[in-house]
């Protein structure tokens, strides 16, 4: 087909010089192997920019204009280092917005008998992997989404059978009344629901990549984004080459969508490049840290459905945080832990909290006899409204928990981030096909019903800033009595980082030791994730000042990171001198961005490590 | 010279494994597979032969259940020239495995069977030495070191046994198992993962190949290993001649 087309029309043009149409042919006969699984006339995977642009210029349907495709600042086979890619759309994270935006993106093309080539890069070792979450799912987004899920075997099988809500003293249990309303909704795994999306979008013809971790956003001359970079691969820890060195690979898209999750690495850098949250609702991004694990308990104890949340206890008065515990099928529980990143006390250790926590007299029980499958840990966003980001920059845009559409007091994220990459498909879509702006995705985001949500759940969150009885008075006054119509926004208190108080002020805490039954140590429930990276690669934790662990975290906050890190990376010990020396066990790292968030000085950066790293979650 | 490597699909291994709950065996739904570790070396040693010229084509070829064809595609991206996938969904025992691969090699004839030393699900360290046996072929395994002679007639191979290293010359075809310090396996880049999606898989069936696959063994039960009990410190020899004469009965 290619070959065809350089016949016929390429000689004609007579827009392209001399050294092009060699080095077209050399990418067509290069490209000419393969064959398209689609069944549009010409695939783009593998054309090159100068012949996606002639491809554009005489086709009957794209229609993008030659401004905004702008111009390349390294052309493919000039920059020796790389190899290019080029695709329409390149999406960075198969999460449950990625795939939502790639099979979106693939509806429409059938809808409108056109062709554009998405490819989503991942940097979990397979699709799922790196999924954590409750998970309570409300279908609202799958349903507009993929309307046949449940004939089409989407693992969600458990609907909720009932919804509890208890206060905890250290010994004692307070039935509330649910602030939730579940019904129409299912207790799933998120990590077995996102797999099942990736078979979705790969059987539309979405090319997935698992394995890859997009380490670098390029720039065109214009300071447009138009793609990504993945990371070398098989470099030795003292950053020299070994043998398998493979150099990373450039993956251009005209449209290039960021769908990393809570705290992506990449999207941080593309918020704050483009001040993003100054365009947006304006207010800085909070988190919170979730630590969960599956168990596999007794069948006389286990009621499919059943949902439990918990507040209180082991928690003081002022960290906002509490539990969950959700019955999935087959004998399984999900069990977790949420600590909001803006407390106080240097001392508190979100892991310990968790194991002290199933120790309660009401949760004990339930756990006795059973065996825990799975253990891993993630930050979630608790901005809510406030803290949206513009999500539209030069050359792409930002969705699902990247740019923060997690509901606080219905602490469910799947939904809405779903449908933020189906928004986003619909305008990437008709920028592609009609030349309209990417823009049009912050007023789809406006008018939808994320918007509506968000927007009357925006100021729980913000209310237990108080305290935790002033934020359950204000909670029933917004859910009783204002019912999300109240006149005023309140905002967030301090950022994550700069909540942390000086240790001195603080005692520490005396955890109780694990007693390897109902809680566990660290070692053992990190073995349970499946985390694993090669050793033999830099650590992918940077610290922007080497000189601040010793000089600042230590002495100052008595180094929050070795407590706060649910996969013990930052160890202090001694060196031959006597002191204290940060080590950083990169290997252990569970890609929760705890560390990015709530580092004192912000000197901790998280980085992608080599693609294929990371947890295993199979059905977290 | 053609060469034949072999891919087995199996739990990735860095997966934390646990038993299904009829104690039948190891849980591998929504578990992470790969390839077998042993048959990346394999399946790399092939490639740096092919790329040395000595070799003209690089076969992957799996046994299995419908899924591993994933494995075989993860084979072509690092550079198999062609993957073969003979499909059978139930459960393979070394010497099946092996009868079907001398079915394989009297069709294709290749020059050199690659093989990893053990899959590291069963650990049974068999088939290698069954092909060879089936073939008639000379085998040496656990191999660290492969050099062939210039006209491909011989493979001289340090094998490392317990004792150290020994070095054997293998008149070739033969048939090679690797061990772990053979070679790093290379990365398949994306690119080449995209071209291998596209490429053909050949389907073949145990019946095709005139094989009949009987189960000779019988797996009963699989439990996991005791848990290991503390150690006890004792106050005299005495007692320690007594509880290993009357409690293990070691002595």
């Amino acid at each position: 087909m290619l070959k065809l087309i350089s016949s016929s029309k390429f000689k004609s043009s007579k827009s392209l010089t001399g050294i092009q149409i060699s080095l077209y042919h050399h990418l067509s006969s290069t490209s000419a192997h393969s064959s398209s699984s689609n069944t549009a006339p010409f695939s783009r995977k593998y054309i090159g920019f100068w012949q996606s642009r002639f491809l554009r210029a005489h086709s009957n349907f794209a229609d993008f204009s030659p401004n905004s495709v702008g111009e390349v600042r390294s052309f493919c086979s000039e920059s020796v280092r790389r190899e290019c890619l080029n695709y329409d759309v390149v999406i960075v994270g198969a999460g449950p917005a990625g795939l939502s935006a790639a099979i979106r993106l693939k509806q429409l093309c059938k809808e409108n008998d056109v062709d554009l080539s998405v490819c989503v890069v991942e940097k979990g070792a397979e699709v799922g992997a790196h999924i954590l979450s409750g998970n309570v799912f409300e279908p609202r987004a799958l349903n507009e989404l993929l309307p046949n899920w449940k004939q089409e075997e989407a693992p969600i099988y458990v609907p909720v059978s009932s919804d509890k809500f208890w206060l905890l003293s250290k010994t004692r249990a307070f039935s509330l009344p649910s602030p939730f309303d579940n019904r129409g909704n299912y207790v799933i795994s998120l990590s077995q629901l996102v797999r099942w999306l990736g078979l979705k979008a790969e059987e539309l013809g979405v090319e997935i990549y698992p394995g890859f971790a997009a380490s670098e956003i390029l720039y065109d001359s214009t300071d447009k984004v138009v793609g990504i970079a993945t990371n070398d691969m098989g470099v030795a820890k003292d950053g020299s080459k070994k043998d398998i060195f493979q150099s990373g690979v450039e993956l251009k898209g005209q449209v290039t969508l960021f769908a990393e999750g809570c705290r992506g690495s990449l999207s941080e850098k593309v918020i704050s490049k483009y001040n993003l949250r100054e365009k947006g609702h304006g207010q800085h991004q909070t988190y919170a840290l979730g630590i969960k694990e599956v168990w596999e308990i007794n069948d006389d104890k286990h009621h499919p459905g059943s949902v439990l949340h918990t507040i209180g206890w082991p928690l003081d008065p002022k960290t906002y945080g509490g539990s969950f515990l959700y019955h999935m099928k087959d004998k399984q529980v999900a069990l977790g832990f949420v600590v909001a990143l803006n407390y106080s006390n240097p001392y508190l250790n979100p892991y310990e909290e968790f194991q002290k926590f199933k120790h309660h007299p009401a949760i004990q029980p339930l756990l006795e006899g059973g065996t825990v499958l799975e253990y891993g840990a993630r930050t979630l966003n608790e901005g809510g409204y406030q803290s949206i980001p513009y999500p539209v920059f030069p050359g792409g845009a930002i969705i699902g928990c990247s740019a923060g559409f997690l509901n606080v007091p219905k602490i469910k994220g799947s939904h809405t981030a779903m449908k933020s990459g189906m928004l986003a498909a619909e305008s990437a879509f008709r920028a592609l096909c009609e030349g309209s702006s990417l823009e049009a995705f912050w007023d789809s985001l406006r008018s939808s019903w994320i918007w509506k949500e968000l927007h009357s759940a925006r100021n729980y969150r913000p209310a237990f800033d108080y305290g935790l009885y002033p934020g359950l008075a204000l909670s029933a006054l917004e859910h009783y009595i204002m019912k999300g119509r109240s006149p005023w926004t309140l905002k967030h208190g301090k950022p994550d980082h700069e909540a942390t108080d000086e240790a001195h002020k603080w005692n520490p805490i005396e955890y109780p030791k694990p007693d390897g039954i109902i809680s566990f140590d660290v070692p053992t429930s990190l073995y349970r994730s499946s985390t694993n990276h090669d050793h033999d690669q830099p650590a992918h934790l940077r610290l922007r000042d080497p000189k601040i662990p010793e000089l600042i975290n230590l002495p100052v906050y008595a180094a929050p990171e070795s407590r706060y890190c649910p996969a013990r990376v930052y160890e202090y010990s001694a060196d031959e001198n006597g002191h204290q020396k940060l080590q950083i066990n990169a290997q252990n790292c569970l890609h929760c961005k705890a560390c990015d968030i709530k580092d004192p000085k912000q000197n901790i950066e998280w980085t992608v490590p080599e693609g294929g790293g990371g947890p295993g979650y199979t059905v977290m | 010279m053609k060469i034949l490597v072999a891919v087995k699909r199996v739990v990735d291994y860095a997966v934390k494994i646990r038993l299904k709950p009829d104690k039948s065996g190891v849980e591998t739904s929504n578990v992470k597979m790969s390839m077998n570790p042993f048959c990346e070396i394999a399946l790399e040693e092939a490639l740096r032969i092919k790329e040395s010229g000595r070799a003209s084509e690089v076969v992957a070829v799996s046994v299995g259940q419908a899924q591993c064809t994933d494995t075989l595609r993860t084979g072509l991206a690092m550079g198999a020239d062609r993957a073969i996938h003979v499909e059978y969904p139930g459960t393979l025992y070394p010497l099946s495995v092996a009868k079907i691969f001398k079915a394989l090699v009297d069709a294709e004839r290749p020059a050199l069977l690659l093989l990893g030393k053990q899959a590291i699900d069963d650990d049974c360290n068999q088939t290698g030495q069954m092909i060879a046996g089936l073939l008639k072929w000379p085998q040496a395994t656990f191999a660290s070191k492969v050099v062939l002679d210039e006209g491909n007639k011989v493979a001289t191979v340090d094998r490392e046994v317990d004792g150290g290293l020994e070095t054997l010359s293998l008149d070739l075809p033969a048939v090679i198992t690797t061990d772990l310090r053979l070679n790093q396996p290379r990365y398949a880049t994306l690119p080449n993962i995209m071209k291998a999606k596209s490429k053909v898989i050949k389907k073949l069936t145990p019946l095709d190949l005139n094989v009949e696959i009987r189960s000779d063994l019988e797996v009963v039960q699989v439990t996991e290993p005791p848990k290991r009990q503390a150690g006890v410190i004792l106050s005299s020899v005495d007692q320690l001649i007594d509880r290993l004469k009357n409690e293990s009965r070691v002595i």
